[in-house]
């Protein structure tokens, strides 16, 4: 069985996500309890929102601490979706410098256009076209779009993190894998079939 | 490349989805849940939700309501209608809102736009502008249009931006409901005027409609009921026709 400990810190889409994990096949929680945390084989750290109040939410409640050991340590499968995504980032530029949960050696900085036609946030569908091949990557066409809503977006120092990039204001990271972690700067749980198998394809790890 | 959007807009009035002609002259046009059933199966781009009546009525958005639709609503959503204060939005956002939009609440008090903007990010926050022309002039309307302001609508679009307005719901209560076409000297006003992006609304009849919008007045989505509600024509065919025409849809 596969549980999902949906990270609930105050700042997400949860019921959307929740919702979505149960189409693909999961049982999840949406919980900020160690235990159920503790006890997932899955987490998702799903986001809407600023990075300073998310952080500052995680550290606050001690979160930081447990998905560190839960995830880096323990290794269990981790998927962050967009900002959750961001704060894996060792710091962000949003609002004000803060530091991120550091698992992904880059930072977070704000969307630039390269002309009058690419408006920030970017809202809406746009391809994701995938560089690496990865697990979490199968039954999905490279090139399919996906459901963006943002304004930032994460510089990954380390290219063998990036497993696919989008094109807007140049191309930014929007597929990340590192060993066990995950993420995507897109909402899979809202990108209908294309989304749903990334998440099945979650599930499967 | 970022696709133009194709938004379908529900509007909720006293139980059920309505349509009007200019803000007026609602007719009811049947069940919310059968109408979110067959967009989520033609996977529409986004939908928009309002509830028109909740604001007039001094009601807050119907959250039990809301919650339960947006559990069958696997397409990105946007709720308005009847939101106050911060704490509505975090209701919203939580069961399932993927941005909400704001009208009167934005303009009765623009230090919310900044507020939600600093909690939630700018991304999720829509501010809606209603706008009647007025002896050849642009004039902003707030409750439902209701309630006519003084305010200059550049001036009010150029604020809500820097306030932290993630993006515009852009509606010529003129043109509602006509189907004779987008008000594209309206839309293309504001787009050339702000840098985020503009929900053309109001007026659509026809998928040329569309197009002129995204072409002459470059709108980054088109919002239509009337077409969708009343004739025919279905987004999926709206999309091929624009894509034949060269404009980037998902498709």
């Amino acid at each position: 069985m596969k549980t999902v400990a949906i990270i609930d810190y105050g700042m997400g889409n949860l019921d959307s996500v929740k919702r979505a994990v149960e189409e693909c096949g999961g049982f999840p929680i949406v919980t900020n309890k160690k235990s159920d945390i503790q006890n997932a084989t899955h987490i998702i750290l799903p986001g809407v929102g600023a990075f300073p109040l998310a952080m500052e939410a995680l550290r606050k409640s001690k979160l930081d601490q447990l998905l560190s050991i839960q995830v880096i340590q323990k290794k269990i499968p981790f998927l962050g979706l967009c900002l959750g995504m961001q704060l894996l980032a060792k710091k962000s530029f949003e609002i004000k410098e803060t530091e991120g949960l550091g698992w992904i050696d880059g930072e977070v900085i704000k969307l630039i256009p390269n002309n009058k036609y690419e408006r920030i946030p970017h809202i809406g569908w746009n391809e994701v076209e995938f560089i690496k091949k990865s697990p979490i990557l199968d039954n999905v066409q490279s090139g399919k779009d996906f459901y963006f809503v943002h304004s930032y977006h994460l510089i990954c120092r380390n290219k063998k993190d990036i497993l696919a990039l989008t094109p807007y204001c140049g191309k930014f990271v929007s597929v990340i894998g590192k060993g066990n972690i995950f993420a995507a700067q897109f909402h899979p749980e809202k990108s209908q079939k294309v989304g749903f198998q990334f998440l099945k394809n979650f599930l499967q790890l | 490349m970022l696709k133009v959007r194709m938004i379908p807009t529900l509007l909720y009035k006293d139980m059920g989805l309505v349509k009007g002609v200019a803000f007026d002259s609602w007719r009811p046009i049947g069940s919310l849940m059968q109408a979110i059933k067959v967009y989520n199966m033609r996977e529409v781009d986004e939908l928009l939700y309002l509830d028109i009546s909740a604001t007039n009525m001094k009601k807050s958005p119907d959250f039990q309501l809301i919650d339960d639709f947006a559990d069958e609503c696997f397409m990105p959503l946007t709720i308005g209608g009847g939101i106050r204060n911060i704490k509505d939005i975090e209701h919203l956002l939580k069961v399932g809102a993927d941005k909400v939009s704001i009208n009167t609440a934005a303009f009765l008090s623009t230090s919310l736009i900044t507020e939600a903007s600093n909690k939630f990010g700018a991304q999720c926050i829509v501010v809606s502008i209603d706008v009647k022309r007025i002896d050849s002039k642009y004039k902003v309307f707030i409750h439902s249009g209701k309630v006519a302001t003084d305010m200059d609508l550049l001036e009010y679009a150029k604020m809500v931006e820097k306030f932290g307005a993630g993006e515009i719901l852009l509606t010529s209560i003129d043109r509602d409901g006509t189907m004779i076409g987008y008000d594209n000297e309206l839309i293309k006003y504001i787009t050339s005027n702000v840098s985020i992006p503009v929900i053309a609304s109001g007026g659509a009849g026809k998928y040329d409609h569309m197009l002129q919008a995204i072409k002459i007045a470059h709108a980054s989505a088109v919002a239509a009921a009337s077409i969708f509600h009343f004739t025919e024509q279905t987004p999926l065919e709206a999309k091929k026709y624009l894509k034949k025409r060269g404009i980037k849809v998902r498709y």
